[in-house]
């Protein structure tokens, strides 16, 4: 009976298994925004991306019984929702802020319209690599059921690093981002770069929302992202557009979350409320840390926002 | 120079400004005036349908804060509306996902002006005040009902009507159940926020579960709100890892906490509205809202003239398993014969009054005693309506 519960352990087992469950669809989100930005434009609507994504992977999950197929629909969902986003910011006098938000509102409008009907079924879910076979510990197995989503954000991120530092496109991307003037110069189209790293990004964003939807907590219900996508936004900043960082960070957000519900499992009950807004002091701190009216943050792409 | 300069507003601004504050006070004004003579249609439209009694089919609107069918506490009424529906000579409207603010005055001013709705039931605790109390006041001939036993005598319009079902005693059965089928004597219970109605369901599941093991205990993880999805499921995770093997809760959509915890491979008692077939190894039972029942009664009442105006329908009503407002989900596939007998026995008792749930002594979980012993409390208590504490057996505290 000793090797079934973990007592203490519990704690940091269980924020070391939610960074795995619960940071993997803020890794995709962070990536995303972070390829977004790179290119010199904010997409905070990746938000609404994250619901949508969420909803439509669940919903093709649940028609065609596929999952991988619900996978591959949210990310072409949230291309759409990217679309129209690079297609508004790009109009001349727009403000990529104010299109993000209303890119909230129109993708959580959206897949709470569409998504009403898939609330109450229950879709088939991703499979898990079960890595945890050789212990008896069950607490131990079900931390190390490792979703597929997670080991693909994992490589992507140095994949993306790799792609920003050593290929032609990346040039590309940080040209435009950086110093606009400079790419039109080298030859390079600023508004298809944009385009292309918006809904690249959106993608990415809405392939966050299915493992949301299809792996952890693994329903559809209009509460399933509580500003997930907005952290993970705020996230990119705070991994001053790394995409590397952006992995530790992502992993720090989702650890974050099971801290509260971890640590009253155990009989901590002081002060639950401050543990339960971990995530979200986290991210105000961070905020605060990175945000100075004196100087600019390093790493920042030098076109980030200007609507240049 | 630096104070001309924090005061020097450019013309154009101005200009702007007084012109929009122009237009807004333009447009609420044109929205004030029209909506006055709207609300006295509304009035004589619903006083004609009340008069004509048979004719016209009687509009009962329904509000839900979240989604119609979350397998909680909104499909629980939604299941209450739909049995109503069917009745001959109702129609329902129904509006999902209507915030507990202004947003409800205006679902319900819509519900009254457009749809004549006579009767409106907007289900979510915090609609009452100061929502459904204002629009009450507005419209005293459309008969309001609001589920919480908030109404109170001369302070509350004479049209509200408040209903509460006290799930303590379903919740006690509910508790017994769970204490008989865990195999290694450790509950779990995920609730959303420490506050009156989740403690009396908390409290009562403890009782009953330490009715059958004295020495059992429940751990409780408070979330902090209704519907936290990552975080329910970050919760039931983390008490199946410190090994509870039964997991009951209090939040708004219990999907999440029970099928996470038939992931687990772990048993899960529902409540609000029957899961049975999320978990169909896992789930016991739980404790359901009898809605069809309680929104039918209603509904007849009206029908034969009744009304809260005049008193004629009481503006209190409470009922537990014995007046049909709550019920006990079916026994799940790992519920022995003997606990489905005991939990019959069990509930047979408490609906015929020799069984108490508050029985006292009852201490709560600093040691402290609540009901003296040789007490008895009936579940309609009011003292249980202030109920702060967690009863012992419960791992958690109240105040964060």
């Amino acid at each position: 009976m000793a090797a079934e519960t973990v007592g203490w352990w519990g704690v940091p087992l269980a924020i070391a298994a939610g960074t795995m469950r619960g940071g993997t669809p803020f890794l995709f989100v962070s990536l995303g925004e972070c390829l977004t930005e790179k290119s010199g434009k904010i997409n905070l609507g990746l938000e609404g991306t994250l619901l949508t994504g969420a909803m439509s992977a669940y919903a093709i999950s649940y028609l065609t019984g596929s999952p991988w197929l619900g996978v591959l629909m949210a990310g072409v969902s949230g291309m759409a929702l990217g679309f129209i986003h690079a297609w508004l910011t790009q109009q001349p006098k727009v403000n990529d802020v104010a299109v993000g938000i209303a890119m909230i509102i129109f993708g959580s409008g959206i897949a709470f319209f569409l998504g009403k009907p898939f609330i109450q079924p229950s879709a088939p879910q991703l499979p898990t690599f079960d890595l945890g076979g050789w212990s008896s510990i069950s607490s131990l197995q079900e931390a190390l059921r490792i979703s597929p989503l997670f080991l693909l954000g994992v490589a992507l991120a140095p994949a993306m690093t790799w792609f920003f530092k050593s290929t032609r496109w990346g040039l590309f991307i940080r040209a435009v981002g950086d110093s606009p003037d400079a790419a039109l110069a080298m030859g390079v189209s600023i508004k298809k770069v944009r385009m292309l790293s918006i809904i690249a990004g959106s993608f990415l964003a809405g392939i966050g929302g299915a493992s949301l939807s299809l792996y952890y907590p693994g329903i559809w219900s209009e509460r399933i992202s509580t500003g997930q996508g907005l952290m993970a936004v705020a996230l990119v900043i705070f991994a001053r557009w790394q995409p590397m960082q952006c992995l530790y960070a992502s992993l720090l957000f989702g650890g974050a979350q099971a801290f509260g519900p971890a640590l009253q499992s155990v009989g901590i009950t002081q002060g639950y409320y401050l543990f339960n807004a971990a995530p979200y002091i986290l991210t105000l701190g961070i905020m605060i840390l990175t945000c100075s009216p004196t100087r600019t943050i390093s790493g920042a792409p030098g076109a980030l926002g200007s609507g240049s | 120079m630096s104070t001309r300069r924090s005061l020097y507003l450019p013309r154009r601004q101005v200009i702007r400004g007084l012109l929009a504050t122009t237009a807004f006070g333009v447009t609420s004004r044109l929205v004030g005036c029209s909506s006055a003579p709207e609300s006295d249609a509304g009035k004589t439209g619903a006083e004609t349908a009340g008069s004509s009694g048979g004719d016209k089919p009687l509009v009962v609107g329904f509000i839900y804060v979240g989604s119609k069918d979350d397998f909680g506490f909104n499909q629980a009424h939604a299941e209450g509306a739909a049995a109503i529906a069917k009745l001959p000579g109702v129609k329902i409207v129904e509006q999902a996902n209507v915030p507990e603010t202004t947003e409800v005055q205006e679902a319900m001013r819509n519900m009254i002006e457009q749809d004549g709705a006579t009767v409106l039931v907007p289900t979510s605790f915090g609609y009452f005040d100061p929502h459904i109390v204002k629009i009450a006041g507005e419209f005293p001939e459309v008969q309001f009902f609001h589920f919480g036993a908030l109404y109170q005598e001369g302070k509350t319009p004479k049209n509200i009507g408040s209903f509460f079902g006290d799930v303590d005693e379903g919740q006690y059965v509910a508790g017994r159940v769970a204490a008989q089928t865990s195999k290694k004597g450790k509950l779990g219970f995920v609730a959303a926020k420490p506050i009156t109605p989740v403690l009396r369901n908390l409290n009562s599941f403890v009782l009953g579960a330490r009715s059958v093991k004295p020495d059992i205990q429940v751990q409780v993880i408070f979330t902090g709100d209704w519907s936290l999805p990552v975080k329910e499921a970050e919760a039931t995770n983390s008490l199946a890892d410190q090994g509870v093997d039964v997991i009951s809760m209090h939040v708004d959509s219990p999907k999440v906490v029970i099928e996470t915890a038939e992931k687990r491979g772990i048993y899960s008692s529902g409540f609000h509205a029957v899961q049975s077939s999320l978990a169909p190894k896992g789930y016991l039972t739980g404790t359901a809202w009898d809605f069809p029942s309680v929104y039918t009664q209603y509904v007849e009442q009206i029908k034969s003239g009744k009304k809260l105006m005049d008193g004629s329908i009481p503006h209190l009503t409470r009922g537990g398993l014995k007046e049909k407002f709550v019920k006990l989900a079916p026994y799940g596939a790992a519920v022995s014969d003997a606990t489905k007998k005991d939990a019959d026995a069990t509930q047979a008792k408490l609906i015929d009054g020799s069984l108490y749930v508050y029985k006292g002594e009852v201490k709560d979980n600093a040691g402290k005693a609540i009901i003296a012993a040789g007490k008895n409390l009936k579940v309609t208590d009011p003292a249980l309506d202030k109920m702060d504490w967690l009863v012992a057996g419960a791992l958690g505290k109240v105040g964060g």
